[in-house]
């Protein structure tokens, strides 16, 4: 009991003292903290991941890019940018400082340049670039101070200089792709693991890690999917399992601050579209005639859908609503609560402008607040996954629905309330 | 505002390992785990059930014991009646048998008796009668040893002949 509290006062004291670090790293001008742009950069993708507690050093990635003309060009993200000591002028004080660099590769006998793109309507992404006359120059020079912001469509500000930049076929290996395959195979493993369980030991009940992720795995499909699909649970099951786990372990990835965790994968919008497009194709692939009927002919009286196909109309509108609510359901709710979480740490960076007594209060309060957050972000990792697979389900049962599904409808809708209340 | 535009990459490296996941968890996860859990939920069920059998069996096989041990207990008593009864029956007839043989004994012995006496009396008779003709013989013989006293009894006997 004791050494657990000493442990635990432990770590929050190596938090408050790893916090002037960070105030240095992000208070680059030294006037404060830009809330917005630490923010985004920790719940928006990167070229290369950030080696655990330092803000210079990334772990490198292969960029994949193709070219305006149509080659394929891959790279180390690590040539991005280079570490360079900077000095600065008013503490002379030096530190190291990841600064952004034209790569150039050569294919083919030709060459072609990129930048990571910080003034540019692609923030943050790969561009390449080129060159401009001088005379091009003055011109977009004059176009951003006529609109009185640096950025012009079309063209990239580097280094004081402008170039026209064209966006390219972007696969890159990012941090949320990387962080995407190891979740993956760390549902694959969980998977396996258990499927070796069985195979080796047969019908003995499973013991510990095992043993819980058969507990879920028996929740998800004897309640959730069962319950919701009835006799085509066996043939949806390994989809639905699939969206769960691999949600699931999305959602507590994300959580993980450091290294194999940190990404803020299902609090990205790519990722829940893509998951709720899966459901949407589904649904709409594997469904009964009655679904269309109900589309099309539904059972309400005549003058709701002819001859204004008033009922058709929202119908048809309710087949994308429903995955797009999924999709957004999914995203935001990570998404937000991500950025509770950094807010949180981020008042303290905004509380010490007034003094060492407000830094030292908002750095216990934010820390203790952050927990419950946390805390509270393994259960809302758990309960999304969950929904996500519930509605899904759902979803899939309605369009085999013989009509006698309403009773489900019902439940879930009802589920869904508890959960947003 | 990136986070809130999909990005070309991040959807299609999404796509590519949702779909290799879950292809190798339907062909290799989910239906094997399924199929086991629901296997041993069938076992222990069946298990659970036979147990409920092998005790209802159980509770039934002691019923049973308990009325068989009832029963033989009741056919005990009964033979135990029984035995008593046909005993005091058996003791019953052979009284009666026994009398009724003693009563014939008696009745033959009676009769033989009875024989015996009229062969007795018989006998007697003849001998009496003939002890009487040997002694009227020699009396007759005696008081007629004369002619005279021959003469006269055959008058006299004559006579009461003829007075007949």
């Amino acid at each position: 009991m004791n050494n657990r509290r000493i442990s635990i006062l432990a770590a929050i004291l190596a938090l408050v003292f790893m916090m002037p670090q960070f105030v240095m790293a992000s208070d680059k001008d030294g006037e404060g903290v830009n809330v917005k742009e630490v923010m985004f950069h920790h719940l928006g993708d990167g070229y290369g991941w950030e080696v655990p507690f330092s803000h210079v050093y990334r772990i490198p990635l292969p960029v994949i890019v193709k070219t305006e003309d149509g080659k394929w060009i891959s790279f180390s993200s690590a040539r991005l940018s280079k570490i360079e000591e900077v000095t600065d002028s008013a503490t002379g004080k030096s530190k190291l400082e990841a600064e952004p660099q034209i790569v150039t590769v050569e294919k083919d006998g030709n060459t072609y340049n990129f930048v990571l793109a910080h003034v540019s309507k692609h923030n943050n992404k790969i561009v390449q670039i080129f060159p401009l006359p001088d005379d091009d120059q003055s011109k977009v020079a004059q176009a951003a101070s006529a609109q009185n912001d640096d950025v012009v469509d079309g063209y990239v500000k580097f280094d004081g200089k402008y170039y026209r930049e064209y966006r390219p076929f972007d696969i890159s290996i990012t941090k949320n792709v990387l962080a995407l395959f190891l979740s993956a195979i760390i549902v694959t493993l969980i998977v396996m693991s258990i499927v070796r369980h069985y195979a080796k030991k047969g019908m003995t009940a499973p013991r510990k890690g095992v043993g819980l992720m058969e507990m879920i795995i028996d929740f998800v499909y004897s309640d959730v999917i069962k319950g919701a699909l009835g006799a085509n649970a066996r043939k949806y099951a390994p989809f639905l399992l699939t969206c769960f786990f691999f949600i699931l372990i999305m959602n507590l990835l994300g959580l993980i601050v450091i290294f194999p965790g940190g990404a803020n994968l299902t609090g990205n919008v790519s990722i829940t579209l893509v998951l709720a497009l899966l459901v949407f194709v589904v649904t709409n692939v594997t469904n009964s005639k009655h679904y269309w009927k109900e589309i099309f002919w539904p059972d309400v009286p005549l003058f709701l859908k002819f001859p204004l196909p008033i009922m058709q109309f929202i119908e048809i509108v309710g087949i994308f609503t429903k995955p797009a609510a999924l999709c957004v359901r999914l995203f935001a709710n990570m998404m937000g609560g991500h950025m509770i979480v950094i807010t949180l740490t981020l008042l303290i960076f905004i509380f010490a402008a007034f003094g060492a007594e407000a830094t030292g209060a908002s750095v216990i309060i934010s820390i203790l607040f952050s927990i419950f957050m946390l805390a509270l972000d393994i259960l809302v990792s758990f309960i999304q996954a969950f929904v996500f697979t519930l509605l899904s389900a759902l979803f899939i049962s309605m369009s085999h629905g013989d009509g006698h599904s309403h009773d489900n409808i019902e439940d879930g809708e009802k589920a869904q309330e508890a959960i947003e209340a | 505002m990136e986070l809130f535009t999909p990005d070309f990459g991040l959807v299609f490296w999404m796509f590519i390992s949702f779909i290799i996941l879950f292809f190798i968890l339907w062909k290799w996860g989910w239906p094997a785990i399924i199929k086991s859990i629901d296997e041993r939920a069938d076992t222990i069920d069946k298990g659970v059930e036979y147990a409920r059998e092998a005790k209802a069996q159980l509770e039934s096989a002691r019923a049973d014991a308990q009325k068989y041990i009832e029963e033989a207990r009741e056919k005990q008593a009964e033979m135990l009646r029984d035995a008593a009864r046909m005993k005091s029956e058996i003791i019953e007839e052979a009284k009666k048998e026994a009398s009724e043989e003693a009563k014939k004994v008696m009745d033959a012995a009676k009769v033989s008796i009875e024989q015996s006496r009229k062969e007795a009396e018989l006998q007697f008779r003849d001998e009496v009668s003939k002890f009487s003709l040997e002694i009227a013989e020699k009396m007759v013989k005696n008081q007629l040893k004369g002619d005279q006293a021959q003469n006269e009894l055959v008058n006299k006997l004559l006579d009461e002949i003829e007075k007949n």
